[in-house]
């Protein structure tokens, strides 16, 4: 998670998607030619044959998938995926992984979007240091406050606790958050706000009437980022949440996948599960989703 | 901020007041989010300074032991092999996907069509969740039912000493590069293209104008990239604690899951907190050194 040391004005920039077309000469543009385009199909092969692999085997039997691994199915015989959403118990992880998805996106939007409020329109002494101390922050390992993070939340009865996870989801994603919807409310103008001020405006009302309207892109972007992140999050929910009825998709997949690690088509079905929602909502959401996480770094 | 201060001083009381005001509104809009930090990140982080000087077990108390913990790491022949990984890791990590990214973000800038439909295809193992990630590649890559029997390779990637890290490494690199590729392309974007056509009128040909307008117009993110990468392999351990949980026989453990072990399978938490600790103060000294290169102005020169 290393927002670190980039500048979010840089890293926000959104490559266009011809950028190529208006600004090059078409001189330059004909030499990459079909030895580019085969070079680019070999690397999108690689991407995403292996998705496409385990999207084919959700559909196959295990005999089928034994004796031809990557081929295409026979037949769309939806046995796995009933198979493994009652076996999974996958109604119950998908409740549990929106819940902690609900949860940490609101939460971090309020937390995050009162800081960068401060940080941007507001006059804070000591302000530059927060700022600082988010970038570096940031950057971090978790090994460094895992082990008393567990002993301190032991403590407080919030291991095995969707609160307790949402909580740490909060803090390790809201000053990505902060950053990212600062660099975004920089770009409104200070009179907007100066302006509501002079008309009798309190700081909640600027935020909420003013600020946030002008802002919504970057809190969407800020949502859809820390969506994903719940969603797919491993290292947290694995060590704080033991119990299977609490369990979030990711981790619940994990120890399904570890059950029945010889049944590919089973296993297969499962994973369909948890990344078609992502896949499908990348492709919508293609340049929100490159922008938050190019911003975001690294995590 | 400093001038802002000064400022007051000369101006009319009701200024000064506003400004008091506006500074106590400020940090009331901060407290949620730093007292969530002082709870979950830097309490934490500075009790790990206190019991990695300590024999705590990660329950119960703790007794103090002084520098035991370092002591122990430096002549631990576990911590020495997992270095000597994180190393390999490092080397592996550090060029298979950045000279994969480079190649991808290159040639797509040289394209006309379909550049946006490519870009997406790159980045999507980045998006699809790191367990997806490797149980996808734990079946191509097991010996009964993966790409290894289609051609006849009968070898237990995941299961064989010689090559649980290298295979690792691999899947992480998968889904690395493409992330990679989409950073350097809108880095390549923002070059002016006239020095492209500077380059081919001074008759240098298609490499020679990446290695002399390219790299050098990429420099910024170059080095971020690198700096991401030597943090992202002191921090490595998502698809190893999938993939094969440091094993066979240690063959593929890092200092991340060795530490993570020692916490949670071995109570050895006050040990562990010394390896986290030095894990962040080598994260330190390189954050350091790249703000103070930076600093210097070598990034924007």
């Amino acid at each position: 998670m290393t927002t670190t040391v980039i500048d979010p004005e840089t890293a926000t920039r959104t490559p266009r998607p011809s950028a190529g077309t208006p600004r090059r000469p078409g001189r330059r543009q004909t030499g990459g030619g079909a030895g580019a385009y085969i070079v680019l199909i070999v690397l999108a092969l690689f991407a995403i044959g292996p998705l496409v692999a385990v999207a084919f085997n959700a559909f196959k039997s295990n005999a089928e998938i034994g004796a031809n691994p990557l081929a295409p199915p026979d037949s769309l015989s939806l046995h796995n995926f009933t198979e493994a959403w009652t076996r999974g118990d996958f109604a119950t992880t998908m409740r549990n992984s929106l819940i902690i998805c609900l949860g940490s996106v609101i939460g971090t939007c309020v937390i995050a979007g009162l800081a960068a409020y401060a940080l941007s329109h507001l006059q804070v002494p000591g302000g530059g240091v927060v700022v600082g101390y988010l970038f570096l922050g940031s950057a971090l390992p978790v090994q460094l406050f895992l082990v008393p993070l567990f002993f301190l939340w032991t403590q407080l009865h919030l291991v095995d606790n969707l609160f307790g996870l949402i909580v740490i989801y909060w803090a390790t994603d809201a000053p990505f958050a902060t950053l990212l919807l600062r660099s975004f409310l920089l770009k409104i103008p200070k009179d907007y706000t100066e302006a509501a001020r002079l008309d009798g405006a309190s700081d909640l009302q600027i935020a909420r009437r003013v600020v946030l309207p002008l802002a919504w892109p970057g809190f969407l972007t800020v949502a859809l980022i820390v969506a994903l992140w719940s969603w797919n999050e491993f290292f947290w929910a694995i060590t704080f949440i033991h119990d299977p009825k609490l369990r979030p998709v990711a981790t619940s997949f994990l120890a399904f996948q570890d059950q029945y690690s010889t049944d590919w088509g089973m296993t297969s079905a499962a994973a369909i599960f948890m990344l078609g929602p992502v896949v499908l909502l990348f492709l919508v959401l293609q340049r929100r989703f490159v922008s938050g996480l190019t911003a975001g770094g690294l995590k | 901020m400093t001038t802002a201060v000064a400022g007051t001083a000369v101006r009319a009381p009701g200024a000064a007041r506003a400004r008091r005001r506006s500074a106590v509104i400020g940090w009331a809009f901060l407290a949620p989010l730093l007292v969530l930090n002082l709870l979950v990140v830097l309490g934490p982080s500075i009790a790990t300074v206190y019991y990695s000087l300590t024999d705590w077990s990660g329950l119960g108390p703790a007794k103090f032991i002084g520098l035991a913990n370092y002591t122990k790491a430096f002549a631990d022949p576990d911590v020495h092999q997992a270095v000597l990984h994180n190393a390999i890791w490092f080397v592996l990590f550090g060029s298979v996907p950045l000279a994969m990214g480079l190649l991808g973000a290159y040639l797509l800038s040289q394209i006309r069509r379909f550049q946006v439909l490519f870009r997406a295809l790159y980045f999507i193992p980045y998006v699809v969740a790191s367990v997806v990630n490797a149980a996808v590649w734990k079946m191509l890559l097991s010996p009964t039912s993966g790409l290894g029997q289609l051609v006849g390779i009968d070898h237990s990637w995941l299961g064989d000493t010689g090559t649980s890290l290298l295979s690792v490494n691999f899947v992480v690199d998968w889904h690395w590069w493409g992330f990679l590729a989409v950073i350097f392309l809108a880095s390549m974007q923002s070059i002016d293209p006239q020095l492209y056509d500077a380059a081919s009128v001074d008759g240098a040909n298609r490499w020679q104008q990446f290695l002399s307008v390219t790299l050098p117009g990429i420099r910024p993110t170059m080095i971020f990239v690198i700096l991401m990468t030597v943090i992202w392999t002191l921090k490595a351990f998502d698809y190893i604690f999938i993939m094969t949980q440091g094993g066979p026989a240690g063959s593929s453990e890092v200092v991340s899951t060795l530490m993570y072990k020692q916490a949670f399978n071995e109570y050895s938490a006050g040990y562990a907190a010394a390896l986290g600790l030095s894990m962040t103060a080598i994260t330190a000294v390189i954050l350091a050194v790249y703000q103070y290169l930076r600093k210097k102005g070598w990034e924007d020169e």
